[in-house]
């Protein structure tokens, strides 16, 4: 009887320990991306370990990564063009406050083989899903997925949105690496970065890390005189304006 | 060669802006308009964002429109009384103007107004001065004088409202009021729109004022320039929108431009002058019409409230 219990017990462990056997490390090559006047964007590069102790059972599904790098929030106006008489207009808009202005999601192999659409839904992968709040209601807004799917398709034009299904990969069993383009659009503030290791569509273990984008030198001069010494900034602006156009009718005055 | 604007918060081509502005500037120096509605829209269209777009070309504005009225001013071509009544009436419009927008903006039809003001105006503008070029250039082919001259004694009625003023250099003698009036529309106009007003203001005081064209040139580009100086000041202090760096370039471009654009002014008939810019404003106003009647391919539009920035 106890032995039965043992083995149950040990059972149990094996199918309930893998959540911990595997352990995520990572790290990101810079926690800064720092702007100046020749910033054309930048690119980091997420790397790390899975590492897994002697106890863990060998699997049969491979190993799969989800990174997912969520920008600043801010509030995000989505219009909707509609035919009136003759013209188009924008009529109806729909309003999605604090949305991530930069979304990427990157993993080693399409999205769909690695995990059910309801678990993406429930862990929050993908560009569909990873800022959806958890439905609090049975009923389908379906113009508000109409908007989303809007919004997602216009931030994917900009750059600002990007899902890349090759994004991450494994230079041996263990180890990954995956690059995030940060394009120069991409707003300043904090960006986090979630990486989830699935296997089978079972997510096993979970690592999260930040970085942030932040003007310097110049840049970082010109921009806080703009906000915090407006008129000073004014006046200099429009003693320049007036100084070239005041010079150039000196250096191309012929009479 | 890209630079980073540190308040559009975007990197830009150094090249395409120069030539851009040079380009626009050309225009400006040419027809003794701001320019401001030609390139407030090319650099939205170049994505940065509309506030920063309107605030930094209002700076540029300023800066080539100086060059033109120094110009102007050498050449005996600007009438200061004429230029002063017009900075008045445009203040109070400005005003209007902005009570106006802020109300709209609050009722969410903004972009609307602006769309339909810039295809009413500029088509309707824009169509009247080409009817009028074309109808003066074939009387001239029939023999006729091109233009009705103004004849001794003989004014449009609202020149003899009460008030009448002699406006040496322009060779008026009329009434304040519908002078002041005008510019007050204008004044509005351009708060509303983000213009300085130039494009309506120049054919107004030609066809309206029969004032010679170019003391209109030199004096529309002096109210031009106080009231482009005043709305960078209002936009740096109230929205802080305005990009000194942008404004650099463009000012770079814009002055140059500005200068080539003087000199072609020069050795341009009035004639094909008037018919030049009725084309300008027309295609300007074509160019709305046409984004409001094609089906969009893509009827999602992403916009960044200003205020999150």
């Amino acid at each position: 009887m106890s032995r039965r219990l043992l083995i149950l017990a040990m059972f149990l462990l094996t199918a309930l320990a893998p959540a911990r056997a595997e352990t995520l490390i990572a790290s990101i090559s810079s926690h800064q991306i720092q702007i100046t006047s020749n910033y054309t964007g930048d690119q980091l590069t997420v790397f790390g370990l899975v590492e897994r102790d002697g106890r863990t059972a060998s699997r049969g599904d491979p190993y799969d990564l989800v990174i997912t790098v969520r920008g600043p929030r801010r509030m995000l106006l989505v219009r909707e063009k509609e035919r009136l008489g003759p013209i188009w207009i924008n009529r109806t808009q729909r309003r999605f406050p604090d949305s991530p202005v930069f979304l990427s999601v990157s993993s080693n192999r399409p999205l769909s083989e690695i995990l059910s659409p309801d678990t993406a839904l429930r862990e929050r992968i993908g560009l569909a899903n990873a800022d959806r709040p958890p439905p609090l209601s049975f009923d389908v807004d379906a113009p508000l997925a109409r908007f989303q799917a809007g919004m997602i398709r216009m931030l994917e034009e900009k750059g600002l949105y990007a899902e890349n299904e090759r994004g991450v990969t494994f230079l041996s069993g263990t180890l990954f690496s995956a690059p995030i383009e940060v394009p120069a659009t991409a707003p300043t503030g904090p960006y986090e970065i979630d990486i989830v290791l699935y296997s089978g569509g079972v997510p096993l273990a979970r690592q999260s890390t930040n970085f942030e984008v932040v003007k310097t030198g110049l840049e970082q001069g010109l921009a806080t005189g703009a906000h915090e010494r407006s008129f000073l900034y004014g006046l200099a602006t429009v003693a320049l304006a007036l100084l070239l156009g005041w010079l150039a009718s000196v250096v191309f005055r012929r009479d | 060669m890209q630079i980073y604007l540190p308040i559009a918060e975007l990197p830009i081509s150094i090249l395409m802006v120069l030539g851009l502005s040079g380009a626009v500037g050309f225009i400006s120096g040419l027809f003794g308009v701001g320019g401001g509605f030609l390139l407030t829209p090319l650099l939205i269209f170049l994505d940065i964002p509309p506030a920063v777009a309107v605030a930094t070309v209002a700076a540029q504005v300023a800066g080539s429109s100086m060059t033109g009225v120094l110009t102007y001013w050498r050449r005996r071509a600007l009438d200061l009384k004429l230029g002063g009544v017009l900075v008045v009436g445009g203040i109070v419009g400005t005003v209007l103007g902005v009570l106006f927008f802020n109300s709209m903006r609050r009722l969410g039809q903004l972009e609307l107004v602006i769309n339909l003001s810039y295809v009413t105006l500029f088509t309707i503008i824009g169509g009247l001065m080409l009817y009028d070029a074309i109808r003066s250039a074939l009387r001239v082919r029939a023999g006729q004088p091109g233009r009705l001259r103004r004849q001794a004694g003989t004014h449009p009625p609202w020149m003899g409202l009460p008030w009448r003023v002699r406006f040496h250099r322009s060779r008026l003698y009329a009434s304040v009021i519908p002078i002041a009036g005008l510019a007050v529309v204008i004044g509005f106009i351009g708060a509303v729109l983000g213009v300085g007003g130039g494009f309506i203001l120049v054919p107004a005081l030609i066809y309206f004022f029969r004032i010679p064209t170019a003391v209109v040139v030199g004096t529309s580009l002096f109210q031009i320039l106080v009231t482009m100086t005043g709305a960078t000041m209002l936009h740096a202090v109230t929205n802080q929108s305005v990009d000194i760096i942008l404004a650099t370039l463009l000012l770079i471009g814009g002055v140059i431009g500005a200068q080539f654009g003087g000199r072609a002014a020069r050795n341009l008939n009035v004639e094909s002058f008037r018919l030049l810019l009725a084309l300008l404003i027309l295609s300007v106003g074509l160019r709305f019409v046409i984004e409001l009647v094609v089906p969009p391919t893509e009827p999602f539009s992403v916009i960044l409230p200003e205020s999150a920035r």
